[in-house]
């Protein structure tokens, strides 16, 4: 067992983990932050990405151990007091996802995309996001959702929405 | 301005037709959700399955001692510790009365017959430690010759895959219109045609990969057993699993949580769902599997693989005669939940739009060492929508007709409907005209086709073509008496409740369990209208026997269609229930009462109204109601459809095809659907977006490929390639609406258009581009080197796209199966 010290979502761990357990495991089985979740063995469908120091992983391809002393950001870290991230928003409005199997590491690999470039083509996106597998929507809700989240996130402060809020 | 449309304007906008966001979406983009495998009981144990390397063989021993010393281990089981209580893993719809069904253990016994097939079980402390275990498990194996070809497997001297049964033919099913009364004779319109175009396409095998893994828990409390799964049919599992295992169904609960997707993948009793109920009742203690991708590539479900001999004829002048229809479909190794029934159900769908004098089709389920095949989305209507749509451009090529003009002058008329098509069906509505003609218009076509002319007559190594697909699909699954005469094991109806709570809220219970399709969203819409009480003021709830104790669950579009409708048939009791009690309130005559916007009124009398929320409080008071009624104003209802519902639409797809390297990339594709009436437009474009995707995938990316060996070389996301947003193009879609006369809703069902439609308008347009220079097919997916191949090669760019990659079936297993053919050396068996 080695010791780590991660700070997750805003909270600081200190844990024990076998060198080889994988972030994403640490993540679900350790600390309960069940929202990421795993997709495949490959690190082909980003279903469990994450921010590892303000960068999108994919936390199955991270050992726990590589995040020692990191900050680690997930799907449930990003609403601050309640209010929406505009890209979480903006997959709501656009309807970007259906099971929403896929849809948390979607969210953070667009977070990071739309941090790279503040104003996506629609190529741009589909570019941006071909790291993660969406096998619901067929992605055209996902880019509008990317687009319009970098509209708002460009104009002026978004108006709030409160989690948990509906249509 | 008038009173009238004063009234109007005070009237709430009805909410069915309203492109609602989704109440779904709050837990799901917050992970704040309750997938399977997010469970932890306390004491609960994992489980891991050992699982066969080798296609066929006979299991001689297996030892499982050193597994059982290793840390952490509770207990190893083997098929024979299960062999008396596991039963077979049920197949619900025998097609013919003389069908074979081997029998499909849940853990192998005494032999294998799929690469992936269970033959031992590891439970322990961790998920790791089970993991740990499993190479420790020593199983000896006396090998079979792999039968994994479907044509070879059906001559005279071939191998056997059941060697227990006399051949690898399952059932040989026909329906010939002749025969039914539906058609003229099929041979004797062959014998009269002008012309005869005959083909044989391939249609792939598919992997449904849903994006969430299969995932059970299970926890016993006394006799009890409570099961969570990543299921589409927590209730028909309930019944399966009851029947298979003994336990009795009052003993047994099956909740489906968030489910990550299914598309027919999670319409399944999986061996692994048996495994866990079995291990948890051995022991006494909550257990939980959770499958890996490659497992879950290798073991769920497949879905497709048909070889399709097709034959149609027609006059010179374009009119067809008869369509005749032969099938080789591969069952897999054994019969799952509805493996028979998909191609059977094809059936009726290759006669599509047009009308045949006479039809006739046959069907053998071929036995092969491979994963079992079952539904994925369309299921049967996919691969019966391929074959006549391409085969309908075949057809104008040989008549050197317009593929379009062809078409038109072939399909039902609008003013035709309703129409009894040759296999039978009745077709409910629709105007194929008014589709294309919008069609044609969104994807600019007169446009497009100057531009592929500039590109011909310039040689463009790059050329341009346009495939269409004027498809229709049978959906709404499905009344029962049509079930039962097509020997399936079960009605179709759907069952809803809706209870009327104290402070006016409202439950709806379902019995169609969603696996992200939005029924909470759109049941909301339509009992908001039912009701007339805020969209809001709803909650939907599913996918737990103990809450939701009757249903048939999700697929074959189907929920809003028959589940939607069950819905709507409950709120007409509790409106009806209320007017008793509001008429007693009031004290007015019912006859006098009118009900709208949520509130009764006396005609003739203003200001006197009462709300039917109000009226759920009354009568939990129930101080004061009508002397000959219950006090509650909750129903049920169940329904039954008496006819399936037909969506249509026009499918065009604008091809640019690099014919110096074989890449093929959609610059447009537009399509037009008839999904008849429109609860959520949001919903029903994110369905076509949705198949879209998946039918495109068919024709382009995706195929299950086996080695030689009878290994899966696609059992990765590295190598099955399901698209992602770059692969993908922008589609333009759209609606007419010829609403459903089957169903007060008016819905047809939209969850499988996109997917059985697109994939024909994909090939064809592929060919449009390349036919003037030889190419009259080419097989699926459209890789770039097979159409690399059959541009420059001729033929149809072979049956592996790329022979000697890890991908295409090349891998060398000699060394791990210990069976070498001729194939397998030289790296595939293209």
């Amino acid at each position: 067992m080695t010791q780590i010290n991660v700070r997750v979502d805003g909270v600081s761990n200190t844990d024990d983990v076998e060198p080889r357990t994988l972030l994403v495991h640490y993540l679900r089985e350790q600390l309960g932050k069940v929202g990421t979740v795993v997709g495949c063995d490959t690190s082909n469908c980003g279903a469990c990405t994450v921010h590892l120091d303000g960068a999108a992983v994919k936390s199955c391809t991270v050992l726990a151990v590589q995040a020692d002393g990191g900050e680690v950001t997930t799907i449930e870290g990003i609403a601050q007091e309640g209010v929406l991230h505009p890209v979480q928003k903006a997959f709501h409005e656009m309807h970007g996802l259906q099971c929403g199997y896929c849809t948390p590491g979607m969210i953070m690999a667009s977070i990071d995309l739309l941090k790279e470039n503040p104003n996506p083509s629609e190529t741009e996106v589909r570019e941006g996001i071909e790291g993660n597998l969406c096998r619901c929507t067929g992605y055209q809700n996902i880019v509008r959702a990317v687009q319009q989240a970098a509209g708002e996130m460009a104009g002026s402060a978004p108006a709030a929405e409160t989690t948990g809020a509906q249509s | 301005m008038t009173v009238t449309e004063d009234a109007a304007d005070l009237a709430p906008a009805k909410e069915v037709g309203k492109a609602r966001r989704r109440k779904e979406d709050a837990r799901l983009i917050t992970g704040r959700t309750t997938w399977t495998d997010n469970m932890v009981l306390p004491g609960m144990l994992h489980i891991a399955v050992v699982r066969s390397p080798v296609a066929h063989a006979k299991i001689t021993n297996v030892d499982v001692s050193a597994a059982k010393q290793a840390p952490g281990i509770i207990a190893v089981y083997t098929g024979a510790d299960f062999a008396e209580e596991q039963g077979s893993i049920p197949c619900a719809w025998p097609v013919t009365p003389d069908m074979v069904n081997p029998g499909h253990p849940s853990i192998a016994v005494e032999e294998v017959n799929h690469v992936g097939e269970a033959v031992a079980v590891i439970v322990a402390r961790s998920r790791t430690a089970a993991a740990d275990a499993l190479e420790l498990v020593d199983v000896d194996y006396d090998l079979l010759p792999p039968v994994l070809d479907m044509e070879e497997a059906v001559k005279g001297e071939a191998d056997l895959c059941h060697d227990h049964i006399e051949s690898n033919t399952a059932y040989h099913f026909v329906f010939d219109a002749g025969e039914a009364g539906t058609g003229a004779d099929t041979e004797q319109a062959f014998a009269d045609a002008d012309v005869v175009v005959s083909r044989r396409f391939v249609n792939q095998r598919l992997i449904p990969a849903f994006m969430e893994p299969r995932s059970v828990v299970v926890q016993p409390q006394g006799d009890n057993f409570t099961m969570w799964s990543a299921t589409q049919i927590p209730h028909v599992l309930r019944v399966m699993l009851a029947m298979v295992t003994g336990i009795p169904e009052h003993k047994l609960r099956v909740i489906a949580p968030d489910v990550g997707g299914g598309f027919g993948g999670k319409l399944q009793v999986n061996p692994e769902e048996v495994i866990a109920l079995l291990v948890a009742r051995r022991l006494g203690k909550p257990v939980k599997w959770t499958e890996t991708r490659s497992e879950s590539l290798m073991t769920a479900h497949h879905g497709r693989d048909q070889i399709q001999y097709i034959d149609v004829a027609a006059d010179r002048e374009g009119n067809v005669k008869a369509l005749r229809v032969r099938l080789l479909a591969d069952m897999g190794a054994y019969l799952r939940l509805i493996t028979p029934g998909v191609p059977a159900l094809g059936a009726f769908m290759f006669p599509a739009i047009y009308k045949f004098p006479a039809y006739r089709f046959e069907c053998d389920g071929i036995f092969t060492n491979k994963v079992p095949t079952d539904a994925y989305r369309g299921a049967g209507r996919p691969e019966a929508t391929f074959a006549i749509e391409r085969i309908m451009d075949e057809l104008a090529v040989e008549l050197g007709m317009d593929p379009l003009e062809l078409r038109r002058r072939n399909w039902i008329q609008a003013q035709e409907f309703p129409f009894t098509t040759v296999a039978g069906l009745e077709y409910d509505s629709g105007d194929y005209d008014a589709a294309t003609q919008q069609a044609l218009e969104l994807i600019g076509y007169d446009e497009l086709r100057a531009e592929q002319r500039r590109r011909r007559e310039s040689n463009d190594p790059v050329q341009l073509g346009i495939g269409f697909s004027t498809f229709t699909e049978m959906c709404g699954l499905a009344p029962s008496r049509v079930l039962g005469s097509l020997s399936y094991g079960a009605g179709g109806w759907e069952a809803a409740s809706i209870r009327m709570l104290p402070t006016g809220k409202v439950e709806v219970v379902t019995g169609s369990t969603p696996h992200g399709q939005g029924h909470e969203t759109a049941w909301s819409q339509l009992v908001a209208d039912q009701l007339g009480v805020p969209f809001e003021d709803v909650e939907v709830l599913h996918g737990d026997t103990a809450v939701s104790p009757r249903g048939m669950d999700t697929y074959g579009s189907r929920s809003l269609v028959v589940g939607g409708t069950a819905v709507v048939k409950a709120a007409e009791k509790v409106v009806a229930k209320a007017r008793k009690v509001a008429a007693h309130l009031l004290e007015a005559s019912e006859d006098d009462l009118e009900f709208a916007d949520g509130k009764f009124s006396v005609r003739g009398t203003p200001g006197t109204s009462m709300g039917i929320q109000e009226i759920a409080l009354a009568v939990f008071a129930a101080h004061n109601y009508p002397e000959d009624v219950e006090p509650s104003i909750d129903a049920d209802a169940t329904f039954d459809p008496v006819n399936f519902s037909f969506p249509h639409g026009t499918h065009i797809c604008a091809m640019e095809v690099d014919t110096e390297t074989g890449m093929v990339k959609i610059r447009k594709y537009a399509c037009v659907d008839d999904v008849g009436t429109i609860v959520n437009p949001l919903i029903v474009e994110g369905q076509i977006h949705g198949g879209l995707a998946q039918g495109i995938a068919q024709a382009l990316y995706e195929e299950a490929v086996y080695d030689a060996d009878g290994n899966l070389t696609t059992g990765t996301f590295v190598d099955y390639l399901v698209p992602s947003a770059a692969d993908l193009p922008h589609f333009d879609t759209g609606n007419t609406v010829h609403a459903a006369p089957g169903n007060p809703i008016g819905a047809k069902g939209v969850g499988e258009a996109g997917c059985i439609a697109s994939t024909p308008a994909v090939v064809n347009a592929a060919l449009d581009a390349v036919r003037h220079l030889g190419v009259s097919d080419i097989r699926m997916p459209l890789t770039p080197e097979r159409v690399w191949r059959a541009l420059h090669e001729g033929g149809d760019g072979g049956a592996r796209a790329t022979a000697g990659t890890n991908a295409y079936g090349g891998a060398q297993t000699e060394t791990t199966a210990g069976v070498s053919t001729p194939q397998s050396s030289l790296g595939g068996d293209r």
